[in-house]
């Protein structure tokens, strides 16, 4: 039966009801349908199903392959944890946008062609914007606007890229991408968009912290992971993408240090940890691949669990910037637990699940006999322990105490944090069920002894630098508002750059709008007193002027 | 009875049934009259089109043989825009009630009569094979549209009518001009025989002026840029219902006049060759796509948003022309259908919250997505379908176009198109901001959402966006079909 039935389907027919369902009903539902979604994706068999024919192309719906599986899991399996962890919100808007967003993303995950895939794409931004939008504050409305901008704008780009290939190749049939002309160029520009990849990365940081609580959690595994895989099935082995990454990977850690509100200073790692993935398609080899497959399933994990501790503090304690932050390991002492679960995996500590998958893209560098590309991949790892494993927990639930005396996230929070860190565990304890579905079937083993002897070493110096460097950071923890403002308006970021030429030239053209009828009336009154009547005739005479002068050019062009 | 001998009633019908309409008391008789005769028109309309996909049709009025008598040839492309008016104006009707009886209050025969003249018109010129008839066909739908607009409650409609009559006079003037230059060179008025006779005469000043002057008359009524100027006040200011149909309609035809002129009168070996049109249409068109897009996002009139994007549209439709291609055509005549179906949703959206709020300005239409849930969601709706996103028909239009540019290996224009896209997404996003996102001002009055009346048609409209972006048959079959027959044309 699951051979027809695409999850995409049963999301969006699931996603209706939230709306008029009562409170009970609407939980209940919403436990209920992400269950049954992950049935769907378990039952899913290898193959290619679902052929429909549009536009004169005969488009494949669901394409399964190991590839296409693994994102599918790990997309259901979070779907599964954000409804839990959702599930005190009464507000049906977000949750609608939230089934119908990770509907779209399996739809993305399952295409068989570009067209389909363009089509979910598009319904992706479209969708996942409530999420922002639904924290309903002028902020949040802002940021929501220039986030679907941008992705209009990406997927314009990604749009014509289709085209372009389509006219090159004849085919729409989504693979490796089989020339480097137009297309290739305008595809990988689109997917780069949604991977956040700078320059174009502006977006994540800018909308990510201002989404809701729990909505965040579904944009950080979802948006970003589709490009993701995006990029391993077109574009493997593209060198450009092995520089793009290993940048990315110092780019989001490097902000991440500037940034106070620990919701951004997580989004900043997210650019960071997708540069690995992108870094490993850019390696192309099948461990790389293996490892960036490995690495977007343990990330999502990871990254929701990290978010949700992060969105638990805002929840209860209302505010999310660690310089108001401090102190709350008294209260919420299961918040602390479960968020350092999500710390020490992202860091890569032995036992935990980053461990597994990130020394997998680092050995593959390694092995490619990358020098500098693997030095930059193991100093962003680095930076990523000591402002996601150590600054970010020490400033909120310890340090300087705030007063705050938030009580304990609801138990539903705790409940979907505890399956996502229990997951985290599981996997860096026994990463043998991960490296089975991985598709490019490599034989990998993390617990070396060389890899656990380097990530021990670098994690424990790393410790020791924020222990004998703790004064000075606390000193910057208190003028962190002012960093804020640094960073807010230092920021090279792309939005900075569109929104203020735009705010600009659009102040200029209402001045302009203003000034030019003013000019004129001054103008007309200053010849005739009673100005108001040629005012009112001035538009004819000038359409009957533009119809005069385009006659004119058009005999005068026509002129032998 | 043969297809052919029935295929003039669509014209006949709605042109009958005016004076009948004119007459009649009262509000409901006329509006009823309307229902029977438009409906009529478009089942007459659709049969034509299944049997002129296969083969055009011929018909001679009073049994006169084409060069001496008047006769409607229509093949696939005529026939589609056909369908397009018929069916808009259908479709248009069960929401019209409501709204037209708040805009003209009392008797409503007369506001009716020019109604069903307008369509009558502008059926009249898609049908006819001869261009005389497309000339007095033209002024009757103008005239028609002129009173229309005059409807308008606000008092600046008078003033909108006044500029567009003047203007929409010098377009059929210069048209007629033009059409006396050619039959000055020809003697004849008939399409097919002028387009056999003006080879022979191709050579000579007056056929190229004559072009010239068609060409700028019918730019005229299609208001490309720069000879838009009539169009944004006539759309602000006129009676919602006459905004949805003239703004899904009016320019539609011209456009399809000025395509039946360059690919079957001169034959593009000819049009394109006496005069330089093939850039001189592209230029205008991009002016038209960024320039109307760019003033849509300054202006304080939800209407005037629409009528400034429908600027932008159109030209989007003289691009796919500029191409010279049958793919550009095809987008053109793609275009052409799907911006209706676009157009009409959104100002039917906009009546309808001119009907239950009084005004479109956008700053009275602040918090009134959380009041009028279900008018708004369709306005949002048929927004995405003007952006172009799939699964609506304007993204069928976009992927089209767009590959249509590059399949002339213009890429470049792609990027225009994009530009003018992105500026869709904003002047659609302010009015939708303003409407979900700002808070209602507390002194506002209360507004409740609209009647089931309004809304059942206008969810319809939008569904409609959202079956022909699923469903292509019917309108990349016929466009194509379309694109092929004016091709053929020119084959002679």
């Amino acid at each position: 039966m699951s051979e027809w039935l695409h999850p995409s389907w049963l999301l969006f027919a699931g996603a209706l009801p939230l709306l008029l369902l009562g409170d009970r009903l609407r939980r209940a539902w919403q436990l209920l349908i992400p269950a049954l979604a992950l049935a769907a994706v378990l039952g899913l068999e290898p193959g290619t199903y679902g052929s429909v024919s549009f536009l004169g192309f005969d488009l494949t719906l669901m394409r399964i392959d190991p590839l296409s599986l693994v994102f599918a899991y790990v997309f259901a399996t979070i779907l599964v944890i954000g409804s839990i962890y959702a599930l005190h919100v009464n507000d049906g808007v977000q949750h609608i946008a939230a089934f119908t967003y990770a509907g779209a993303a399996q739809g993305v995950i399952l295409a068989g062609d570009l067209i389909t895939l363009y089509v979910f794409w598009e319904l992706m931004a479209l969708t996942s914007v409530w999420l922002i939008w639904r924290r309903q504050t002028a902020t949040a409305y802002a940021a929501g606007f220039r986030y679907i901008l941008v992705h209009a704008a990406g997927g314009m780009v990604l749009l014509v890229g289709i085209l372009a290939y389509y006219h090159a190749t004849g085919s729409v049939a989504f693979g490796e991408l089989a020339t480097h002309g137009a297309g290739f160029y305008l595809i990988l520009l689109g997917f780069l968009i949604n991977a956040a990849a700078p320059p174009l990365h502006a977006w994540l940081p800018d909308a990510y912290p201002e989404a809701t609580v729990t909505g965040i959690i579904f944009l950080s595994a979802l948006t970003t992971k589709t490009a993701v895989y995006a990029l391993m099935r077109g574009f493997p082995g593209t060198e450009l993408l092995v520089w793009l990454g290993a940048f990315m990977t110092l780019y989001g850690v490097t902000f991440a240090a500037l940034v106070n509100d620990i919701r951004r200073l997580l989004s900043y790692h997210i650019v960071s940890q997708v540069g690995y993935m992108v870094a490993g398609v850019g390696l192309g080899t099948s461990l790389a691949l293996n490892g960036t497959a490995a690495h977007a399933f343990t990330h999502i994990l990871y990254k929701a669990l990290l978010l949700m501790g992060a969105g638990a503090v805002l929840h209860m304690a209302g505010r999310s910037k660690m310089s108001e932050l401090g102190g709350l390991y008294r209260t919420m002492p299961w918040t602390l637990v479960l968020y350092m679960v999500g710390a020490l995996s992202i860091s890569a500590f032995p036992l935990f699940s980053g461990f597994v998958s990130k020394t997998m893209i680092v050995k593959a560098a390694a092995e490619d006999y990358r020098a500098v590309i693997w030095l930059m991949l193991t100093a962003a790892g680095v930076g990523t322990f000591l402002s996601v494993g150590l600054k970010l927990p020490y400033f909120t639930f310890f340090g300087r105490d705030s007063g705050l005396r938030p009580a304990e996230a609801p138990p539903n929070m705790l409940v979907a944090m505890a399956i996502a860190g229990a997951l985290c565990l599981f996997i860096g304890v026994a990463p043998a069920p991960l490296y089975a579905i991985l598709p490019y079937g490599a034989d990998y083993n993390a617990y070396t002894f060389g890899h656990l002897l380097k990530e021990m070493q670098l994690l424990t110096f790393t410790g020791l630098g924020f222990y004998l460097l703790l004064n000075q950071l606390r000193a910057k923890a208190k003028i962190s508002l002012d960093t804020d403002w640094v960073y807010r308006r230092l920021a090279p970021t792309l939005i900075a750059r569109l929104s203020e030429p735009i705010a600009t030239a659009d102040r200029a053209a209402r001045a302009a709008c203003l000034a030019a009828p003013q000019h004129a009336m001054s103008l007309i009154r200053r010849g005739d007193r009673s100005g108001a009547r040629l005012a009112r005739s001035w538009p004819v005479g000038s359409m009957a002027l533009w119809t005069a002068v385009v006659l004119a050019v058009l005999i005068l062009s026509g002129l032998r | 009875m043969t297809i052919a001998e029935i295929m003039p009633f669509s014209v006949l019908l709605p042109l009958i049934g005016a004076p009948v309409c004119a007459m009649l008391p009262g509000r409901r008789l006329p509006w009823l009259l309307c229902l029977i005769v438009v409906p009529g028109s478009l089942v007459i309309a659709g049969m034509t089109l299944d049997a002129a996909l296969d083969a055009p049709l011929q018909y001679a009025f009073g049994n006169w043989p084409p060069p001496i008598g008047i006769a409607y040839r229509v093949d696939a492309a005529n026939a589609f825009v056909a369908v397009l008016l018929a069916g808009i104006a259908t479709a248009l009707l069960p929401w019209a009630r409501r709204s037209v009886n708040d805009d003209v209050p009392d008797r409503q025969g007369p506001f009716y009569a020019l109604f069903l003249l307008a369509l009558a018109g502008l059926m009249g010129i898609t049908m006819t094979g001869d261009v005389f008839n497309v000339f007095v066909f033209l002024e009757i739908s103008s005239l028609a549209s002129y009173g229309l607009i005059a409807y308008g409650r606000d008092r600046r409609a008078l003033l909108a009518a006044f500029r567009y009559l003047i203007m929409g006079t010098v377009g059929a003037t210069f048209l007629l001009i033009g059409i006396g230059f050619l039959y000055i060179m020809t003697g004849t008025l008939n399409m097919v025989d002028l387009a056999e006779r003006l080879p022979a005469v191709a050579d000579t000043r007056t056929i190229d002026v004559a072009l010239a002057f068609i060409i700028v008359g019918l730019a005229l009524k299609l208001a490309l840029v720069p000879l838009h100027l009539w169009l944004p006040a006539a759309y602000t200011y006129a009676p919602s219902f006459v905004s949805a149909f003239l703004a899904a309609t009016a320019t539609k035809v011209a456009l399809y006049v000025m395509l039946r002129f360059i690919y079957t009168v001169f034959q593009p070996d000819l049009a394109f060759v006496i005069l330089p049109l093939a850039p001189i249409l592209l230029a205008l068109a991009l002016a038209a796509m960024l320039s109307g897009s760019w003033k849509a996002l300054f202006q304080e009139d939800a209407k005037r948003v629409l009528a400034y994007s429908s600027i932008a549209q159109i030209g989007y439709m003289v691009l796919g022309v500029g191409l010279v291609t049958a793919a550009g055509l095809t987008a053109s005549l793609l275009h052409m259908f799907n911006h209706g179906l676009i157009k009409a949703a959104l100002f039917m959206g906009l009546g309808t919250v001119a009907y239950q709020a009084g005004s479109v300005r956008i700053s009275r239409m602040r918090g009134l997505g959380r009041e009028m849930p279900w008018t708004f969601t369709a306005l949002a709706l048929a927004g995405l379908s003007l952006v172009g996103l799939p699964p609506t028909a304007g993204f069928i239009s976009k992927w089209y176009l767009i590959n249509a540019a590059l399949d002339a290996g213009q890429p470049w224009l792609v990027a225009a198109v994009l530009i003018a896209s992105l500026m869709a997404v904003v002047y659609v996003g302010r009015v939708l901001e303003a409407a979900f996102m700002q808070p209602r001002p507390t002194d506002a009055k209360a507004v409740h959402e609209a009647p089931l009346a309004l809304l059942l048609p206008l969810w319809l409209m939008v569904g409609a966006n959202f079956y022909f972006g699923l469903d292509t048959r019917l309108t990349v079959g016929a466009a194509e079909a379309g694109a092929r027959a004016l091709m053929a044309g020119s084959g002679g």
